[in-house]
C-alpha cells in the first residue's frame, strides 16, 4: 500500500545506547515501560529484573535501574501480551535466550 | 490490492474450530515473536499472523471475511464490493469488539475490510483520542551493522512505515526517513534509543521512543565477544615452533604480530585496547591456528620424514592413551 503522505526526513542526534543507561528511578522505569509500579514489583519478584537484596530493603525511591533492566522488563511485558506467558515464564524465556546467545558465541569461536 | 488468505497464513483449513485457531496462533506466535525468533522475516510474519488472528478469532469478522473470501485465492487482485462499507456499518458489528493488536499497521487489505468502521465511528480507540493525552507507542526496528561501524561510528538512514493520525482523526500510514548516528563502541544485542522518534502521542501526549535492535553482521575475519574482537590467525608449524613476525589485518589497520616461539593452536595474542571502543575499550585477539602444508612433491615428503626422525619419541596421542588407561582401570 502506498502511504498517504511522506514525512520529511529528519536527522536525529539524540541517540543513546539503551544498555549504557544507568540510574533510572522506579518512576522512570514505569514511564518508559508504560507500566504501573505493581507490575514492576512483580517483575522484580519473578526475577525478570534483578536488584540486590540490599537495594530491595531500601525505600523504593532509592531503587535504581539500568537500560538492561528496562529492556528485560519490556520484553517480558511483550511476551506476556503476545504469547500469554506469565512473568515467571518470561523470566525463564529471558534466561534461556541469554544462555542460547552465550552458546552461539562459543560455537562461533570453535568454527574455523 | 492482493487478497490475503488468513487461513493460509495460520496454516488452517476453512473448517478450523476456534480452538484450532487459538492453538495455531499460540504456536506460530511463539515461532515468529520478534523478541524470541531469529527467523529473518520474523517481524513481518508476526504482523501478518496478528492480522489473521485478529480476523479469525472474532466470529463476526470471520463470517464477513468468509463470505467475501469464498471466491478468492491468496495473492489474487482484490477489490472490496462497492457496498461493503455500508453493509458492515448497518450490521454495526465491529464497533465494540474492534481492537487493533498493539496499534500495528495492518495491511491495506485489512484496512479496506475492517478499518474505519468500528474505530472511525464509535470505536474505543476513537474515543480515547478525544478523552486522553496518551504517550505514543514505542516502536522497534532491527538494524544490521558491520564490526567496522562500531569501531568508527557511522551515520545511517532508516525508512519506517508508521501509523499516524490524519486530519479526520483516522489512522493513516506514512513513510518516514530518519537519519541517525550509530554510536562508536555499539555491540551486538544492544539497543539504540532515539528519543521521541516513535509513534505519535495522542492529544498532548509525548511521542514514543524508537528502539533499534543492533545485530552485528558476521564478518569473514572478525568476531566479537562483548567489547573484545577476535580473529583466527593461521600460522605454519615452523612459525609456531621457532617464532616469527607476521603482518596481519585488524579493523584499525595492519599490524606486525610477533608470534612467540613454542606457540600452539588456540594461543591468544592480545592487542590491549584494540577491541571495540568504549569507556573501557575491549581487546583485540589473534587466535593462532596451525596450518600444515600438504606434502605433494618428493622433497615435501622428505621434509616430513625428517621431522618424523627428529621427533622419534613424540607421541601425539599420549594424553588419549593415558586417559583411556585411567578409564579402564578406574
Amino acid at each position: 500500500m502506498q502511504p498517504n503522505f511522506i514525512l520529511t526526513a529528519s536527522r536525529h542526534d539524540v541517540t543513546s545506547v539503551l544498555e549504557d543507561i544507568t540510574e533510572l528511578t522506579l518512576g522512570d522505569l514505569c514511564r518508559a515501560c508504560g507500566a504501573q509500579v505493581d507490575i514492576i514489583i512483580e517483575l522484580i519478584s519473578e526475577g525478570v529484573i534483578e536488584i540486590t537484596s540490599i537495594e530491595q530493603s531500601l525505600p523504593q525511591e532509592h531503587w535504581r535501574f539500568s537500560g538492561v533492566h528496562l529492556h528485560r522488563a519490556k520484553v517480558a511485558m511483550r511476551l506476556h501480551r503476545d504469547l500469554g506467558v506469565n512473568f515467571a515464564g518470561a523470566a525463564l524465556a529471558l534466561q534461556l535466550m541469554d544462555e542460547l546467545e552465550g552458546v552461539k558465541l562459543k560455537l562461533r569461536s570453535f568454527a574455523v | 490490492m492482493e487478497f490475503k488468505d488468513y487461513y493460509l497464513v495460520m496454516g488452517l483449513e476453512k473448517s478450523a474450530t476456534p480452538e484450532d485457531i487459538k492453538g495455531a496462533h499460540r504456536k506460530l506466535a511463539r515461532k515468529y515473536h520478534p523478541d524470541v525468533s531469529k527467523e529473518k522475516d520474523a517481524e513481518a510474519r508476526f504482523k501478518e499472523l496478528a492480522e489473521a488472528y485478529d480476523v479469525l478469532k472474532d466470529p463476526e469478522k470471520r463470517a464477513a471475511y468468509d463470505r467475501l473470501g469464498a471466491n478468492y485465492k491468496a495473492g489474487q487482485e482484490f477489490q472490496p464490493p462497492p457496498d461493503w462499507a455500508d453493509r458492515q456499518a448497518e450490521a454495526g458489528s465491529y464497533s465494540q469488539s474492534f481492537q487493533d493488536v498493539d496499534g500495528q499497521d495492518h495491511s491495506a487489505f485489512f484496512d479496506a475490510l475492517f478499518r474505519g468502521m468500528g474505530r472511525g465511528q464509535n470505536g474505543t480507540q476513537q474515543r480515547s483520542y478525544e478523552a486522553f493525552d496518551m504517550h505514543g507507542q514505542d516502536q522497534h526496528a532491527r538494524i544490521q551493522i558491520e564490526v567496522e561501524d562500531s569501531y568508527n561510528g557511522a551515520t545511517r538512514t532508516l525508512q519506517l512505515r508508521v501509523q499516524t493520525q490524519g486530519n479526520d482523526g483516522r489512522p493513516q500510514l506514512a513513510d518516514r526517513t530518519i537519519e541517525f548516528v550509530i554510536p562508536k563502541g555499539i555491540r551486538a544485542g544492544q539497543h539504540i534509543r532515539l528519543a521521541a522518534q516513535g509513534g505519535p502521542g495522542m492529544g498532548n501526549g509525548s511521542p514514543g521512543d524508537l528502539y533499534l535492535d543492533v545485530e552485528m553482521l558476521p564478518h569473514p575475519l572478525y568476531r566479537t565477544d562483548g567489547y573484545d574482537v577476535l580473529m583466527d590467525l593461521p600460522i605454519a608449524p615452523w612459525e609456531a615452533a621457532l617464532g616469527a613476525e607476521v603482518v596481519a589485518p585488524t579493523p584499525t589497520g595492519q599490524v606486525e604480530v610477533k608470534i612467540p616461539a613454542g606457540s600452539v593452536t588456540g594461543r591468544k595474542l592480545r592487542l590491549k585496547g584494540r577491541g571495540l571502543p568504549g569507556k573501557t575499550p575491549g581487546d583485540f585477539y589473534f587466535v593462532l591456528r596451525l596450518t600444515q602444508p600438504i606434502a605433494e612433491r618428493d622433497a615435501d615428503k622428505k621434509a616430513y620424514a625428517d621431522l618424523q626422525t627428529a621427533f622419534k619419541t613424540f607421541n601425539p596421542r599420549a594424553q588419549v592413551e593415558a586417559l583411556e588407561k585411567t578409564l579402564n582401570t578406574g
